[in-house]
């Protein structure tokens, strides 16, 4: 019963979102308050019909309902319950349902938050948000129905997959569909200017807010996925430069572009145009990144439902959508103001140089995830593009960036001054370029674009903290001046200090994780031991365990180092029987910052007595790559607070005028 | 300096194609070295036979794996036979293979041919999910005609497993 109730509320939820469209269209072109108010009640409506739907669905993998199919295809009665929920989102059809929930959760917040918009723009926002929330519904409902029920209902569900079995995983989509669908708001507060035919401080203002979010939401999103598959796959790695990554990753970037573009548009006018089409970028990827997800034409990793017919129909939908987006920018943006001059040398120049590489940063992922694709498509050869591409090209273009990170903030508008910056950074820069030094010097083996790579991530903090020292006046002024002044900064500065922070730890982690990871595999019987990096690791018995919905072996290996214990690691490679499957559970041993990686493998018995396949991985200073996006997050949340962006403050501000 | 624009929006334009100039050029030039160096292709085994990929260039060879060919020695080295309807080659991988891995079953090998003919796997591709097949693979089977439909549609999440060789 509840499940036809989810089913129908779906279907009010199509029907509101159409309604907003209509309603909020109507509303712009008679200029009728009465129609635009109707719409955003419509867009509210909507929500709470999605709402309720995701809640039933939820019901129906809480309580295993196998007569739902796709309860029945991901779900299992004895898996614990923080999986049940979880499974809501961990098929197709569910997560298609997240995904309407966000955009419908992210069209009614934007609909109640924005009073402040001018109406006209406020009326085109809704309508092009409920105009999404039509299609995505429409595609869920019609073509993706979660709650199709089956004839014969099973006794028992084939389980959620094992591997995404996992707290870090359970979490994952929510905050990644959060980022991916709060770039929808930017996008229908893209084509509202477009329409309206304004982009000034103020939408800039507007703006900012809502790709701040779903940033900081991305950026958790992606840091959660990184992690499990860093723990959870067993492969030692945190990025494998796949297609699926690179979907996620691409928003991100053009998100990290967008943020600092619209800064120039609301200090000073200028790059409107270009922040117009960023935000209409940054959701069109989001939608890639969907369509190459679940269609598979990419071969990935990281493989998530397939189904070609669905991927021609979301491959449609990304189409007409950003293609409509696109095509208004062609007609409207020549009429955009173009906004106030600048030097070469100036706080816009740098953002301008910061978005140039972003761009080209994210064209070569594009290129290099598209072009398996192009290349099958023009020679019938199949191909793949692995990691040294993304390496060779990605690499580079993000070096030349992060070198400038920290003279960026430091640089006036309109006009800056490179020699007094370079003043103010010497310091910064000499300890950084210690560091790197130190480290060719003290870390072995030798390594010279490891050691370059770490003085580039100690360069981007210190380089952030001259940066608070200068607005500070820190050992210039007496202590008390400086603390009036540090308490007196706004968040927004304070965002930014921690999010280049925060890319700097994670650059260090990235560096020295890559630069002088070590790994060794071996075949152990008991009593066994194998070396990696200076830890001696002995294999001491194997046991069997018995888990909730899984039977495990697991292994006690203990690690040393010159003889003083660090650890004992116990690894485990699990059976699941619902869907016999076998996942290893990796043990890490934190050793401070960095990590010892011990994977149990597979059994043979073919030589005289079991054998037991060990790999062991010392990733040092990898925390760090999931504590400094951690950092940045955390940026973008302390940014969002900013008294500027609040919008009660905008409001009075409008009324003062 | 004469030669430059005299109105200040055109100048404007030349600083930023100046800007942009270089870092699009970069850019284009990396991508393309890229492209040309780090791609590896996809071949069956008569797909390779036909294409002779030069001795250590890193491609990927995929097939079915052949009934009876699995050898898995105790010091951690696998030997198998990757097949399609033409040809065969026979694979050494050291390491942790796909719990799915079995006999008859689709999988791609990441590696390179030795001198003596021997494909090396760096890596050995195979899903979680048994009604899973390769999307290479699949291809290049339906094209040989041995391809038999799937026996079940996949709509489940099924991210696969990879083990990577790590004592070659």
């Amino acid at each position: 019963m509840i499940t036809e109730i989810g089913a129908f509320a779906l279907l009010l939820a199509l029907a509101f979102s159409l309604a907003q469209l209509v309603l909020s269209a109507a509303g712009r072109i008679r200029r009728s308050t009465v129609l635009a108010a109707a719409g955003e009640g419509a867009a509210l409506a909507a929500f709470i019909g999605n709402l309720l739907a995701f809640a039933a669905l939820m019901h129906a993998f809480i309580t295993s309902d196998f007569s739902v199919s796709n309860v029945a295809n991901n779900s299992h009665s004895e898996k614990p319950l923080l999986y049940r929920i979880a499974g809501t989102w961990g098929s197709h059809e569910g997560s298609m349902l997240l995904w309407c929930l966000a955009l419908t959760g992210f069209g009614a917040a934007a609909a109640i938050l924005g009073r402040t918009l001018p109406r006209g723009l406020k009326a085109v926002m809704v309508a092009t948000q409920g105009g999404l929330g039509v299609v995505f519904l429409a595609y869920t409902v019609f073509a993706s129905n979660p709650f199709a029920r089956l004839t014969a209902v099973p006794v028992e569900g084939r389980s959620l997959n094992p591997l995404l079995q996992d707290p870090a995983l359970a979490v994952h989509p929510p905050f990644l569909y959060a980022g991916y669908v709060g770039m929808s708001v930017v996008f229908s507060l893209a084509v509202a200017a477009l329409v309206e035919g304004r982009v000034d401080a103020a939408w800039a203002r507007w703006v900012r807010p809502w790709t701040l979010a779903a940033w900081a939401a991305l950026t958790v999103g992606i840091t959660l996925g990184s992690f499990w598959a860093y723990y959870e796959l067993g492969w030692g790695g945190w990025w494998f430069w796949d297609p699926v990554e690179n979907a996620s990753f691409m928003p991100w970037l053009i998100g990290a572009a967008l943020l600092h573009s619209a800064i120039v548009t609301e200090k000073r006018g200028a790059l409107s145009g270009w922040t117009v089409f960023l935000a209409l970028a940054a959701f069109s990827f989001s939608m890639l990144g969907a369509f190459l997800v679940r269609s598979g034409v990419l071969t990935s990793v990281h493989a998530f439902a397939v189904d070609p017919t669905r991927g021609v129909l979301l491959l449609i939908i990304l189409g007409v959508t950003a293609g409509l987006g696109f095509a208004l920018f062609a007609w409207r943006a020549p009429t955009l103001s173009q906004g106030g001059l600048f030097a070469p040398i100036s706080r816009e120049s740098a953002l301008v140089l910061n978005n140039i590489l972003l761009a080209a940063a994210t064209a070569t992922v594009l290129l290099g995830t598209l072009f398996p694709l192009i290349r099958e498509a023009a020679t019938g050869e199949a191909i793949s593009v692995g990691p040294p591409y993304f390496n060779l090209t990605f690499t580079p273009l993000m070096a030349a960036l992060l070198i400038l990170v920290p003279a960026g903030p430091l640089l006036a508008w309109k006009r800056g001054d490179a020699a007094g910056v370079a003043q103010r950074l010497w310091i910064a820069a000499l300890i950084a370029i210690g560091c790197g030094l130190l480290a060719f010097a003290l870390v072995s083996p030798r390594k010279a674009f490891g050691a370059a790579g770490l003085a580039l991530g100690f360069w981007l903090i210190t380089g952030s903290l001259a940066e608070l020292v200068e607005r500070t006046r820190a050992f210039r002024a007496p202590a008390a001046e400086t603390w009036r002044r540090l308490t007196g900064l706004p968040r927004g500065a304070w965002g930014m200090t921690l999010a280049h922070i925060g890319l700097g730890i994670f650059v260090l982690g990235a560096c020295f994780e890559t630069g002088w990871k070590q790994e060794a595999a071996e075949t152990l019987p008991i009593g066994g031991s194998l070396d990696v990096g200076a830890y001696h690791l002995v294999l001491e018995t194997i046991g069997g365990v018995e888990g909730p919905n899984y039977e495990a072996e697991r292994g006690i290996i203990r690690a040393t180092r010159d003889g003083a214990p660090v650890c004992t690691a116990t690894p485990e490679r699990r059976f699941y029987p619902a869907g016999s499957q076998t996942t290893s559970e990796v043990y890490i041993c934190y050793q401070g910052l960095s990590h010892l990686y011990i994977v149990l493998g597979e059994r043979r018995d073919t030589g005289p007595q079991p054998v037991w396949l060990v790999r062991a991985y010392w990733n040092p200073w990898a925390s760090l790559l999931f504590f400094g996006p951690g950092v940045m997050a955390l940026g973008g949340l302390v940014s969002l607070s900013d008294r500027r962006l609040r919008l009660g403050v905008a409001r009075r501000k409008v009324q003062a005028a | 300096m004469s030669w430059l624009p005299k109105s200040r929006k055109a100048r404007r334009r030349l600083t930023l194609i100046a800007a942009i100039a270089p870092v699009l050029a970069i850019a284009v030039g990396l991508t393309l070295w890229g492209l040309r160096d780090s791609i590896s292709f996809f071949y069956t085994p008569s797909q390779a036979d036909a294409a002779q990929p030069p001795a250590g260039r890193s491609i990927q060879l995929g097939g079915l794996v052949a009934p009876g060919s699995v050898i898995k020695h105790s010091d951690g080295r696998v030997e198998f036979t990757v097949q399609d309807q033409k040809a065969a080659d026979k694979v050494v991988f050291q390491g942790d293979l796909p719990d799915l891995f079995r006999e008859g079953q689709g999988i791609v090998a990441v590696g390179s041919f030795r001198d003596d003919g021997v494909f090396h796997a760096k890596q050995v591709l195979a899903k979680h999910d048994e009604r899973y097949m390769p999307r290479e693979v699949q291809d290049a089977l339906k094209e040989q005609g041995e391809w038999y439909g799937e026996g079940a549609k996949p709509h489940e999440a099924a991210p696969a497993t990879r083990t990577d060789a790590s004592a070659t």
